[in-house]
């Protein structure tokens, strides 16, 4: 059998890098050089597992990004994703998820897929509906908050986290699937796969490409805007102690005084 | 846009409404002269009562799902209610696993953009205005929709008190979900529940959280015991859920739970901004940290630079000692 499975891979600032606002538009400032979403990272482990599982197909990785940023693809395509389609395009900054599932919805129907994966949520964004927006999109069933992934002939089981547990869910192909972080181990590239990846196909559309139209994506698609930032009510300072073997008895004093004890 | 009706997404566990959505509903009928609350599953009619209670005075019911994931039915069922023009000005999801599929699903049946991660809702002349915690709860983002249409928004729990106004029973009227086709093809085989005791991580008085600084899975067995004594829950930083030593409902954040307890207790966690944003307006925080510039002192009320390894088990000691 063959799967051919898309992952939608965010490219993002380094999170260990401060966050800054763009003083201008108040949305992020996405300059520099950007990486893998770590939380896509599950998601391309996931579909190379998943291809191998079935004997044959291969992953296409989905990705819109200022700049026609390829770092974070390079990544995932070291880790053995086959070919991957980047949307850049100016017309696109300020495009919000809704915006961003159009791009990516019409681009991965370009590609056919039997699956696409994505992460819950992403690191620097973390609205959490884009995967849902791109699979109401293409028309397909979606699967949140995925435990644990298998295809067993054109469905796919999932075990879905719930607020009390996990729920069995199972959907026919094609279908979205959204990973949570530790679904899998995400793989390092080897050096030969970084190698590799120096000359994987890598598509690069405009929003024109795509057959968009640029009303509907940018800040003028996102149809909401940001009013204002200010800083949150600060804690005020509170007592911080060494322990000297009295710290239990300091909490118990301080529970004692809440009536907690 | 003015605000008249706001819709708020019901949702039902153990036969009563999650209190996130009794959140909504409460602080919906500060911003609304009309507040109706949307539910499905078969338990719907029963919880009438309390969502009148909160202030619905009329519940949508989308019945029994029939193993179908919530996203696609409700979202249809809401859409078509609006394109009849009996739609709300705006709709509440509480940022549950559901409510965020719900509103994705939404969104596009509607072609109108979503608000997510919303800590705060104020009514103003063009209409709603959203507040959002960043950088860990550092500063405050407001946002505004702006072109026309009902606005979506999810907002994250305990982002305002639920006060019964002991109302009447809400009014229950059929709203079943339009046939959506292929798209609404998965299905429930069998639901798992993992047995928990105690009271709910999002609703507990006392919340214990241990991080990576317990060292080893076995020692979280000491939060566990901790938070059993002060009649708490045990939450967690995501290092060690990621890690496997408990699972991820414990996990406190902002991928995780927000909690507001009287007092939380932060066992070897640094603080990042990510776990930070999910209690920070805790009442009161206690961290034990032997780093004495982990920034979760920032934030602590009373901080103590120690061992865990020493500070919890004494601590624990001396709570069974007082009988
Ligand atoms: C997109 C994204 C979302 C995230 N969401 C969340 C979230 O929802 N919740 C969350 O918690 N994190 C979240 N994180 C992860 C977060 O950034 C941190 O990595 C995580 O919170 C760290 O967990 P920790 O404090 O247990 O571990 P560490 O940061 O490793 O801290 C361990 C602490 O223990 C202390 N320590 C070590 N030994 C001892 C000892 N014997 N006694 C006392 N103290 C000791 C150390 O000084 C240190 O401060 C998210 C990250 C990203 C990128
Ligand atoms: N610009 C993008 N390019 C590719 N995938 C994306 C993009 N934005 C979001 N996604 C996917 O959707 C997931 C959820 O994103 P978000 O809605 O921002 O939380 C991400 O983790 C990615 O898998």
């Amino acid at each position: 059998m063959s799967m051919n499975v898309v992952v939608c891979v965010k490219q993002i600032p380094d999170p260990a890098a401060p966050p800054a606002l763009d003083p201008g538009t108040n949305n992020l400032a996405r300059t520099g050089k950007l990486i893998l979403d770590d939380s896509d990272a599950y998601g391309v482990e996931m579909a190379l597992q998943l291809v191998d599982a079935a004997g044959g197909g291969e992953v296409t990785l989905v990705s819109m990004a200022p700049n026609g940023e390829t770092s974070g693809l390079r990544t995932a395509l070291a880790m053995g994703a086959a070919k991957a389609i980047l949307v850049s395009d100016e017309a696109l900054a300020g495009t919000d998820a809704l915006g961003t599932a159009k791009v990516l919805a019409a681009a991965i129907r370009r590609a056919e897929p039997n699956l696409v994966l994505a992460a819950t949520e992403s690191s620097d964004g973390y609205t959490g509906t884009t995967p849902v927006q791109v699979a109401e999109l293409l028309g397909f069933p979606s699967v949140t908050f995925a435990k644990k992934v298998e295809i067993s002939g054109d469905s796919v089981s999932v075990e879905r986290q719930t607020e009390a547990g996990y729920d069995e869910v199972s959907s026919p192909l094609p279908a979205v699937v959204t990973v949570t972080a530790g679904v899998v181990e995400p793989r390092y590239p080897s050096f030969k796969g970084i190698m590799a990846a120096k000359s994987k196909p890598v598509e690069t559309l405009t929003v024109a490409d795509l057959g968009l139209d640029a009303g509907q994506v940018g800040a003028t698609g996102a149809r909401q805007e940001i009013t204002g930032v200010a800083d949150a009510e600060a804690r005020g300072a509170g007592e911080i102690v060494v322990d000297e073997g009295d710290g239990a008895q300091r909490i118990i004093a301080f529970l004692e005084q809440l009536k907690v004890l | 846009m003015s605000i008249d009706k706001i819709w708020v997404l019901a949702e039902v566990a153990d036969g009563k409404p999650i209190t996130a959505s009794l959140e909504l509903i409460s602080h919906a009928t500060t911003l609304a002269a009309t507040v109706e609350a949307v539910a499905f599953g078969d338990a719907t009619a029963s919880v009438a009562a309390t969502l009148g209670e909160y202030g619905a005075t009329k519940v949508h019911d989308i019945g029994d799902l029939a193993g179908a994931l919530p996203g696609v039915p409700v979202a249809s069922a809401i859409a078509a209610a609006v394109g009849s023009g009996s739609g709300p000005d705006a709709i509440l999801f509480p940022a549950t696993y559901d409510g965020r599929d719900i509103a994705g699903r939404l969104s596009v049946k509607l072609d109108r953009p979503v608000l997510t991660n919303v800590v705060g809702l104020v009514a103003g002349d063009g209409g709603l205005t959203t507040q959002h915690a960043i950088f860990g709860g550092t500063q405050v983002a407001s946002a505004r929709f702006t072109g026309d249409g009902p606005g979506i928004f999810v907002i994250r729990a305990k982002s305002f008190p639920a006060e019964p106004k002991g109302a009447a029973a809400a009014e229950v009227v059929a709203a079943p979900a339009p046939d959506a086709g292929p798209t609404n093809a998965a299905r429930v085989i069998a639901r798992h529940v993992e047995e928990r005791t105690g009271p709910k991580l999002d609703e507990a008085d006392v919340v214990v959280s241990g991080g990576r600084g317990l060292g080893e899975k076995d020692q979280y067995s000491m939060i566990e015991e901790l938070a059993g004594l002060l009649h708490g829950a045990p939450g967690a930083s995501r290092a060690i859920v990621d890690a496997g030593w408990v699972p991820y409902a414990y996990q406190v954040g902002q991928t995780g739970k927000t909690v507001k307890p009287t007092v939380y207790l932060a066992c070897g966690i640094s603080g990042a901004t990510q776990h930070m944003v999910g209690m920070k307006n805790s009442k009161n925080i206690v961290a034990i940290n032997k780093d004495q510039d982990a920034p979760i002192f920032s934030v602590a009320d009373l901080g103590i630079v120690g061992d865990v390894h020493k500070v919890v088990p004494k601590l624990i000691e001396a709570i069974k000692a007082r009988g």
